[in-house]
Parts: C-alpha cells; structure tokens; sequence
C-alpha cells in the first residue's frame, strides 16, 4: 500500500486483530497457566485462578510419576523422526528423478500419489489391525513407524518435487559447462541448493506424524503408545485433573508449537499439494 | 585456439526442424554476433556450440578436433547465461573457483586465478559476498568471471545484458567490448538487440527461422544487405521501403532508403506532409506523409524546425538507394 | 537430459515408493473388500462364511447408520461453514497494517498444531465443564445458567473443537492467496469508483474463488476421517448422537469385533471419500501444469 495509513487506523486494526488473535490462542495460553496451579485452583472462576491462587510445579511430577510421560515422549519422538527419516530415505530418490527426468507418466504417478493419501482410514483400520495382530507388530513402535511413513509418504514426495524442480535449470548447465560431472554436479551444486527444501520437509513431517491420532490410538497399548494415547487417557479420570491434564498436555504440545513456528509457509504448500501458491 | 567450424549442422525438436541446415566458420579471436528476432535460433545454435543440445545432424569442429559428440565439459568453452546461473549458495570467490575445483586445479593456482580476474572486473571487495546481495551488474561481472578464469577457447554469452536497466546496458557493453580487445579470444555473442550487435561485432551472423540470412562486418551489412529482411533488421530506425509506381522507376519491385539517407532540401523530388516530428536536439525524426509513396521516416542532424502539418520536400541520396527485386534479393 | 541410461536409473529409483504405496492401497483395500462379503466377528468363532452384500445391507439399513450420515454431514459443513466464513473474515484482518502482526498471525495459527487429544480434552474439560468450565464461569458470571454443551449438543460441541483447530489452516491459505492480489487490480478498480464492498465482492472474493475450493476440498478429506476428537469426548454418545461414519465403523469393527460389518462399512467410507477426492484431483492437476 503506498498511500500512508494513518496511525489511528493501523492502531484499531492492531486492536481488533489482536482480540480475535488472542482469543484463538487463549485455549493455549489457559494450558500453560492451569499447568502451574494445584488442582482445586484449577477449577475456579478464571479471573480468581489468574490473581487469587498461588504457583505450582508439582503436576509435572505428578504426570510423570503417575504414568510415565517420558516414555510416552520418547515414543513420540521416535516414531516422528522414524517415519520422516525412512520416509526421506524412500522419497527423495523418487522426487529426484520425477523433476530431473521427467517422463510422460510422471504427472500423473505423482497426482496417484497424493491420492493414496485421501484413503479414509476407516477404509483399511479392519485389515491392518488384524495383520498387525497376527504378525506381533500391534503395539510396536516399528509397525507404527511403517505406518506414519506410509500415510505421509505421498507429502514427502509432493513437497520435495516442487522444491527440486525449483532449481533453475541454467545453474545445473553452468555446472555441467564448468566441468562438473553428474556427481559432482549433485554434490556440490544440487544437494546445497536443495537442503532448505529438504529441512522445511522434515519439519512438517514430523508435525504431522506427531499429532497424527488414528493409528497412533488404535494401533497401540501401554508399550507403544505416544504422546497422543497418553493423552487420550485423561478422557476417564479420576478425581480432580484439570491441572494434571493442563501439565501433560503442556509438555505433549510444547515441540510442535515451537516447530510449527518456524513451518508455516511449508504448511501451506504441504498440505494444500501445491493447489494454493 | 578459438576456431569454431560448423558443417551442415541440423537440429530438430521432435518433429520440429529448428534448424534446418548452417555452415559458420568462426575464426581465431573473432567477436561474433548472433542476432535475429525472438524464436530465430540464435540461443539454440549457441547451445549446439556449447554442447548443452545434441546436433540432429552436422559437424562441430573446435580447433580442427571434431566435438560434435563432445560433453559440455571436454570442449573448452565457457558461457555466461542470461540469468548468470551463479550458484547462489557460494561466495563469489567459490563460484568464480568453481570451474577450476572441477579441473582438480590446486588451491593455491585457484586462489591466484580468481584474484586475478575479480581484479579486471572490478569484485574485489566483493568475492567475499553470496550472489543474493550483488546487484545485477555485479552478478553479471561474477557471471564473466566465472567465464574467464577457465581460459577457454572461446566465450559463449546468451542474451547477457537483457536483465540489465538500460543505463547498465551501455556500460556493459562497453565493457564487455573492452573485455575482448585485452583477452582476444574468440567471442560468440547472441542478442535480438541488433545496436549491440552493430556495436560490439566483428563479424554478424543475421539469423531467420533457423536460416542464416547474412554474414558479414557491421558496416558490410548496413551498407549491403542482401536480401529484404537484413536491409529492415539492420539500423535504427528501420529502412523505409517503397513498392509500385516509385520502385518501378528504379527498375526494382521494392526499393529502399534509409531515413539518415532521405536530405530536407527545396525542390526534391518527394514531397509531403510531417504527421509526427520528435526533436532531440542531436537529431530530429520525421514521419511524413509523402504525396504518392507513403509514410517515410526521415532523419535529420541537428534540429530542424518543421513540425505537425508542414509541408516538406525531401530528396533521397542517389547512391544509397537499396534495389531488390521481386524475390525480397537484393540488386546491384 | 533425459537419455535412455537416465530413464532406467529414473525408473528404479521411483519404483520402492510406488511398490509401498500400491502394497499399501490394494492390499488392506482387497481385504476389507473380501471382509466385507463374509459374516466374520472376531468374538463367534464360526467358519466366516460367504453372505454377499447382507454386510452392506445391515449395515445401510440401521439407524445408526442414518444418523452417522447425518451426523458426518452436519459436522463436515458446520466445520466448513465456521472455518471458510471465519478464514475470509481473518484474512482480510490480518491482511491491513498493523502492529505486531508477527505475533497475532502466530496466536492465530497455534491451534492447528495442537494434537487432535489434548484440544478434545481441554475443551471439554476447561472450557465446556458446566460446572468447572471457563464458559461455564463465565455465563454464571454475567447472571444466566451455562450451556451443557456435552450434554444437550454434543456435535455442536465438537463442531466447535474441531472447527477451532481447523480455522488457521483455513486462515493460513486464505491470506497466502489474498496476499497474491495484485495491489494494482485494487487500486485500479478504485480509480473507477469502486467501495470497499464492491471491491470485497468484484475482486477480492473471486480472486479467492479458488482458495476456497481448495480449502473446502482438502479439509472434506480431512474431516471425513475425524477421530480422536469423538472418541476422548463423547464415545459417538449419547446413544448416536455425536457418531459419524468414520466413528461407527470404529465402533464396528474394534469394539463389537464385527469384521465383516465393520469392513462393509469402511467400504462405503471409501467410496464416498473417493467422490470428493475426484473433484480435488481435477484441481490439484490444473495446478501441476503451471
């Protein structure tokens, strides 16, 4: 805009942007706050919780203790990283090749893809559970592993295809015509030039298979499960649990809030396969 | 070193013949000039030369050896592309280093040769910096750079100045003509702008879907174009054409003049109307409405006083009349 | 660059991902097909036999069935309906100069990252608690009874959660799409005397027109398949009230073990997400050309 807003205006915007803004997040910003209260706090009239009650940090422990937050983490981390890693292994080999030697088929190899992502998975939950039943891998970290990857692997492909064909052509001639050979020419030119596409990828991966919640719930018992099974069994309990609930789910949400930070604009080419630039 | 012979060279996308048939020979230290209207060929037979496309059919020879199936790599060329292709995730010092990394050059031999060349191109306070923070004119010197430290045989450039603003133009133009008189080596230069090429060449490869038209100096092809489209692609502002009663006269089917030939004089034999005057003060352009001709360009040095609605009387100098004959050819 | 050599080479190195995703489609897809066709419940243990389509038909004709394609529609569209009028309206907010646009644009996307488990919770639990619930609170506070809103609505309740984790998505690609307007289409329609009502509507929506497809369209794909937000929540109760498609197939293949009912209903699961996802594909293919 070239004309000069008026400050008045830009203030009111800020005013109103800012309300719905910090409304969206108050449920968030409610979290964090409960985490830090005892139990009988948690549940009073809002305005006393924020100035009337004291500090706490004893739900952390507590949610530890009681049922083993770490371990839940770790199996959230591991099959996050897990499922993006041997995702990456699979994809990028096949996303290299669809943007650097394309054929007539590739476009739509590439759209079959990322239509096997819009499988319900109600569709298959019967064969797979019984599979995994029969063959041990329920309640695996592996099976879930091979899963997550499954399920993303088309998102994979998809964003490393546009980031790969992003690359000017004419950088790859001037290599080839400094003397490069195709070796060289992917090791020194290519893979540098890729790199930012390849960590937007694996950031929005291990956001999606983080807080994926079909398979990691019904796939999964006390071994296995991540942190949204654990989570998920807060929905019967006993007593008073507000705080509880607020201190696991703090800790179960606080990495991805970090990383979805950073990954916005990856957001919007994953998610939307490219239809919205 | 330098020498580049093309025979018969065809090139055909799919079914699409691009280039039908050209022989060129380029001598050792040329500046030679690609010109010809968008889709002509020009980048494509530069990227023959480079060895970026396959020839359908033909001979490349560089220095007497036949390259024909040579890489890229194996034929000593260097080009500086359109949008510089600089690597954008290397300082300028790596990407000027680059070719000669590739060439398993030492350090210390690479080290000199970049500073070396950053010096004539005037990066030195700059090879420090990622291409993302030079402006175009740099980007381009780096772009040359790269070109210059591989000691090629001969240069390539693609259309290099059409990224630039047209002020930058002039003076890498300029530079770039500077550049070939301290080096000497062999330079292929494509445009479509043909005042680059009347002012940088040589020698001047006029292109046309694919067909070499003419080639020839500069001053070859102003003063003798051999066919309809040289005499209208070469010179600002184009050559005014005359067909029918007038060319008839001079025993042609088309004449031509061009518009610093036609003089404003009393009594000439053309006279007509100014429908359009600009005045430069160097120069004045007429566009007038001539009584049974047509619409001329006319120009005139210096500043001439005859604006919209005047009457003027003009007369072609006798000996720079272009005759050609109903083929487009030109006669003698 | 493409040469014979490099087509093989291409060839092989695409074939593990196609292999795995074609394993992983047809595979479970042929079995939950075959189930489908048998009278299989983990719990009896009869011979599986062959029935045809009484699967189908059971499963077409219970009630339940009719109130979870009610339920799968009212979710799905009051979602949509939330999260597109809500994402136009945030957009253009967030699209005016402010302060601190960083930080809002931030507070607005959060909730997207927010597991499906723990947002279910925390609303049901902090904010829509009758008793202990913010809202609950907050109505008591300003003198009228609180809303039970798992009690007496539990879709709407739901609605909202899932709508309240969808709505940035939805701001997200709304605004990278109004962000591409040409300033100059505005200020030229504004020349011509345009308000900003009639540039809203003439220019800016039909610009959008197409963000919103996508938006509708991916989020269909998505929502279809809600979970984990019923399950923490409501268990598909009270009765069917807040089951879906998606949920009464979990409900018949996992909690009363019937395979063969279970598998005839994740079938018709599929053809219906296999509608929408047709319309997608046309979409996502013009794009791939440009």
């Amino acid at each position: 805009m070239a004309r000069a807003v008026s400050t008045r205006t830009k203030v009111l915007n800020t005013v109103i942007a800012g309300t719905l803004g910090f409304l969206m997040f108050f449920p968030i910003l409610w979290i964090i706050i409960l985490s830090f209260k005892t139990e009988e706090d948690a549940i009073r009239a809002p305005l006393e919780v924020l100035f009337q009650s004291g500090w706490t940090v004893e739900n952390f422990l507590t949610v530890q203790a009681r049922s083993d937050y770490f371990k839940h983490f770790s199996n959230s981390v591991i099959i996050s990283l897990g499922s993006t890693l041997l995702g990456l292994i699979i994809a990028i080999p096949a996303a290299w090749a669809m943007a650097f030697v394309p054929a007539k088929r590739t476009k739509d190899v590439l759209m079959w893809m990322l239509s096997t992502k819009m499988m319900p998975p109600v569709g298959v939950l019967v064969p797979i559970y019984l599979i995994f039943r029969d063959t041990g891998l329920l309640d695996s970290r592996i099976g879930l592993t091979v899963v997550l990857m499954l399920i993303n692997l088309p998102i994979i492909i998809w964003m490393l295809y546009t980031y790969f064909r992003e690359i000017p052509g004419e950088i790859l001639e001037a290599a080839r015509m400094d003397g490069a050979t195709l070796k060289e020419e992917i090791l020194y030119v290519l893979t540098p030039m890729a790199v930012p596409g390849i960590a937007s990828t694996i950031l929005l991966n291990i956001i999606l298979a983080w807080n994926e919640a079909f398979w990691t719930l019904n796939l999964t018992a006390a071994n296995a499960a991540p942190l949204t099974a654990f989570i998920a069994s807060y929905s019967s309990p006993e007593g008073l649990f507000f705080a509880k609930l607020s201190a696991a789910s703090l800790m179960a949400i606080a990495p991805i809030l970090i990383m979805g930070w950073f990954s916005q604009k990856q957001l919007v080419r994953g998610l939307t396969f490219g239809a919205v630039k | 070193m330098g020498k580049i012979t093309l025979k018969n060279v065809k090139k055909a996308f799919g079914d699409v013949s691009v280039i039908p048939d050209i022989d060129l020979q380029i001598e050792n230290g040329e500046f030679v000039v690609f010109v010809g209207p968008s889709g002509c060929g020009k980048s494509t037979l530069l990227r023959l030369i480079a060895g970026l496309e396959d020839v359908t059919s033909g001979l490349i020879e560089i220095d007497g050896k036949d390259a024909t199936h040579l890489p890229p790599a194996k034929r000593g060329l260097a080009m500086v592309f359109q949008s510089y292709a600089l690597y954008p995730h290397m300082s300028v010092r790596k990407n000027i280093a680059f070719p000669l990394k590739m060439a398993g050059m030492s350090e210390v031999e690479q080290t000199s040769r970049v500073e070396r060349a950053a010096k004539v191109l005037n990066l030195t306070n700059y090879l420090d910096r990622r291409p993302g923070q030079l402006s175009g004119g740099q980007r381009q010197r780096v772009a040359i750079g790269r070109a210059i430290v591989r000691e090629p045989a001969a240069f390539l450039f693609d259309e290099p100045l059409s990224n630039l603003d047209a002020a930058l133009r002039v003076g890498m133009r300029q530079e770039i003509t500077e550049l070939h008189q301290t080096l000497k080596t062999t330079m292929i230069y494509v445009t479509h702008d043909q005042v680059e090429a009347m002012t940088m060449a040589d020698k001047i490869v006029v292109l046309n879907a694919g067909n070499i038209e003419q080639v020839g100096s500069p001053l070859e092809l102003y003063r003798s174009p051999v066919n309809l489209f040289v005499a209208g692609f070469i010179g600002s502002p184009k050559m005014n054409f005359i067909e029918g009663a007038e060319a008839a006269k001079h025993g042609a089917a088309t004449i031509g003049i061009r518009p610093e030939h036609i003089n404003i004089v009393d009594g000439g034999s053309w006279t007509g109307t100014v429908e359009l005057s600009e005045h430069l003060g160097s120069d004045t352009f007429l566009k007038v409405q001539v009584d049974g001709i047509g619409t001329l360009n006319v120009r005139a040095s210096g500043a001439v006083g005859r604006h919209h609605g005047d009457r003027v009387s003009l007369a072609p100098q006798a000996d720079k009349i272009h005759r050609f004959n109903k083929d487009g050819r030109s006669m003698k | 660059m493409a040469t014979k050599a490099s087509r093989t080479a291409a060839r092989l190195m695409i074939s593990p991902a196609v292999i795995l995703l074609l394993a992983w489609m047809i595979v479970p897809l042929v079995l939950t097909l075959y189930f489908s066709f048998l009278r299989y419940n983990l719990l009896t243990p009869s011979g599986n036999p062959f029935v045809g389509f009484e699967n189908y038909y059971w499963f077409l004709t219970d009630p339940s069935f009719t109130a979870a394609a009610v339920n799968t529609l009212l979710l799905v569209g009051g979602v949509l309906l939330i999260t597109v009028v809500g994402g136009i309206l945030f957009a253009l907010l967030l699209d005016r100069p402010m302060f601190g646009q960083g930080i809002i644009r931030i507070m607005v996307i959060a909730p997207f990252f927010v597991m499906p488990t723990v947002s279910a919770l925390v609303w049901k639990n902090m904010f829509m608690n009758p008793v202990n619930g913010i809202l609950g609170h907050i109505a008591m506070g300003l003198g009228f009874g609180p809303i039970d809103f798992f009690g007496n609505m539990p879709l709407g309740a739901i609605t909202i959660i899932v709508a309240w984790q969808w709505l940035p998505f939805a701001t997200l690609i709304l605004l990278t799409a109004l962000q591409s307007l040409d300033q100059e289409q505005l200020e030229a329609s504004e020349m011509d005397g345009a308000n900003w009502l009639n540039r809203f509507w003439y220019i800016m929506l039909p610009h959008l027109a197409r963000a919103i497809t996508v938006v509708i369209l991916i989020q269909t794909i998505f929502l279809l398949s809600v979970f984990a937000e019923i399950l923490v929540t409501t268990n598909g109760g009270p009765g069917t009230a807040s089951t879906t498609l998606t949920y009464l197939v979990y409900v018949a293949s996992l909690l009363q073990y019937d395979v063969g009912m279970g598998s005839a209903g994740g079938v018709v699961a599929v053809v219906l997400a296999n509608i929408v996802a047709i319309f997608l594909m046309r979409m996502i293919g013009k794009n791939l050309d440009a």
